[in-house]
């Protein structure tokens, strides 16, 4: 159970979308994420959207996936909708009233809650395509390169990504680790499921507690082993050395192309 | 030959407390390596075996004495990383030795640190990953492989530096008889073909019985140093110091004494099976 948990959500492909280089990958998405906030006109919105759909398209990762991460935020959609729609002040088309109170729908509300409505899944698409389409690992490297140029003011951009790669690498080790302890607890007539949420949390910890000194061995370990394969001699290579090449500037010259067009669309 | 590990009077004492007295694990070791050997160590738990392995690539330094490598004193700390490239080492546990999730990536590990160029660690990457039979796995993530495929990697990872010694910190302890088995003919075929020297620490006597010689330790010493034949036929005295022989060995060690006239220093089954058929004849 527990060590079935998923780290991200990449989905293995080889579209071009997934061979873009991870770092202008995130520059991309940040400039992506920077624009959909800048949005105003409905043209704009039509723009992007149909920009977005297209980048699904070419990721050929199934809609079923970015629909699902779209589902936890539907609470957040209802009640920001609503609240524009009666908020948003402007010439009411109908109003009636709620008890006390004088509730009056304007066009202009329409028009904002539909627009954020927009907004916001445009802005979880986008970024939901890059965790789909670049790897953990992918991430952890376009983080370091991306950080690099702070090295300067003492930002440690290799031993950062070094750390979240290991991480990675143990969360299907320690999640083992925790299902055999549960077992083992259960075994003795451990009673984890049932109870409020205070007496599961208690229950948790016969479980996190020999989860926690093992952890540490296993990092004491494995710094040893670091060492004896000359873990922090000197300069370090890398095997798999990828560079920005022209597909990488394609893809920027493509969404630069279409903020511009929506960026316009805005101000007409 | 010449020796790749000397080790003169060395002795070793954990936690060095104020009053400058900590506890002796290793007493007044002398042992030397030769290039391309193959030595099993054995010896119960706490007499220091693990410790001594410690001191070839420089993890522990001597209290006392000296350990060179390659005719580099351990305690001089310029050639540590020399060292450490050419004494590698695999560790017990082989969830807590993998740095990276792919394969491939933990093999590449200990090249990349040494600094070399992308094409020569891609090509000693493959060779290792050949070497131990698990080309076939190197784009997996390594969290899905069974302990001794681990393992196998973790032999990989140590021998993509092309080391002259690889050390075995009893790498075989956690695994399952399959394991052990697929560990020690990668260990054997490294020895063999790629003139790598190998020191095995280990409990199982079957594996130290691979080896062209064994060396017993027992209270921070080294109480036997000779080939395996020799040393397990000694039976009675290995049993003083908590050990077994193997399983083959103690079996004609047995007949034996019920009177059959049999040699008792075989070592594998086929040998004591020659031994009782002869005795038919």
């Amino acid at each position: 159970m527990i060590k079935d948990i998923t780290i991200g959500q990449y989905i293995y492909g080889t579209s071009p979308l997934h061979k873009l280089e991870p770092w202008v990958k995130i520059v991309l998405t940040l400039v992506y994420a920077a624009v959909v906030l800048m949005l105003k006109a409905p043209a704009a919105y039509a723009v992007y959207f149909a920009f977005t759909a297209a980048a699904v398209l070419i990721s050929t990762v199934p809609v079923k996936m970015l629909l699902k991460g779209l589902k936890p935020l539907i609470w957040l959609f209802a009640f920001t909708s609503v609240f524009n729609l009666f908020l948003t002040p402007g010439e009411p088309l109908c109003s009636f009233r709620l008890g006390a109170l004088a509730v009056s729908i304007s066009r202009a509300g329409i028009k904002a809650s539909v627009l954020l409505a927009l907004r916001l899944t445009l802005l979880v698409m986008g970024t939901s395509l890059l965790t789909l389409t670049t790897s953990p690992l992918q991430l952890t490297d376009g983080i370091e390169k991306l950080l690099k140029p702070l090295a300067g003011i003492k930002v440690p951009a290799h031993e950062i990504a070094m750390m979240t790669s290991i991480a990675i690498r143990f969360i299907p080790t320690i999640g083992e680790e925790a299902d055999r302890l549960m077992k083992a607890q259960k075994a003795r007539g451990a009673d984890m499921e049932s109870g409020g949420i205070f007496k599961r949390a208690r229950a948790m910890t016969p479980i996190l507690i020999p989860l926690l000194t093992s952890a540490f061995r296993r990092a004491d370990e494995l710094a040893v082993a670091m060492d004896a394969r000359c873990y922090g001699g000197g300069k370090r290579t890398r095997m798999k050395v990828t560079h920005a090449g022209r597909r990488d500037a394609a893809a920027a010259a493509v969404l630069a192309a279409v903020s511009a067009a929506a960026l316009i669309a805005g101000i007409i | 030959m010449s020796s790749i590990i000397e080790i003169k009077n060395l002795s070793f004492a954990y936690g060095d407390g104020d009053d400058g007295i900590g506890e002796t694990v290793l007493d007044g070791i002398s042992l030397e390596i030769e290039e391309g050997s193959f030595t099993a160590v054995l010896g119960r738990n706490g007499c220091g075996k693990s410790t001594l392995a410690k001191h070839f690539n420089c993890i522990n330094l001597p209290s006392g004495g000296s350990v060179c490598v390659l005719g580099m004193d351990t305690a001089d700390e310029k050639n540590l990383f020399r060292i450490r490239s050419q004494a590698g080492m695999v560790f017990q546990n082989p969830d807590n030795q993998m740095v990276a999730a792919l394969v491939e990536d933990e093999v590449a590990f200990a090249p990349e640190n040494l600094g070399l160029e992308p094409e020569e660690i891609r090509r000693r990457v493959d060779e290792a990953l050949e070497t131990v039979g698990m080309s076939e796995y190197a784009l997996r993530p390594s969290a899905g492989l069974s302990g001794g495929q681990k393992q196998r990697v973790a032999i990989a990872g140590v021998l993509a530096m092309k080391p002259k010694l690889i050390i075995l910190d009893e790498a075989t302890a956690m695994l399952d008889p399959k394991g052990r088995k697929e560990v020690m003919s990668a260990v054997t075929k490294i020895n063999r073909m790629q003139g790598a020297a190998v020191v095995h620490i280990t409990h199982y006597m079957e594996e130290a019985a691979l080896a062209d010689r064994v060396i017993v330790m027992d209270g921070g010493r080294i109480i036997m140093d000779d080939t395996p034949r020799r040393v397990f036929s000694r039976t009675e005295e290995l049993k003083a110091v908590g050990l077994n022989v193997p399983q083959v060995t103690y079996a004609a060690h047995e007949l034996k004494k019920a009177g059959i006239n049999i040699r008792t220093d075989v070592l594998t089954v086929e040998e004591l099976y020659r031994e009782l058929t002869a005795l038919r004849k």
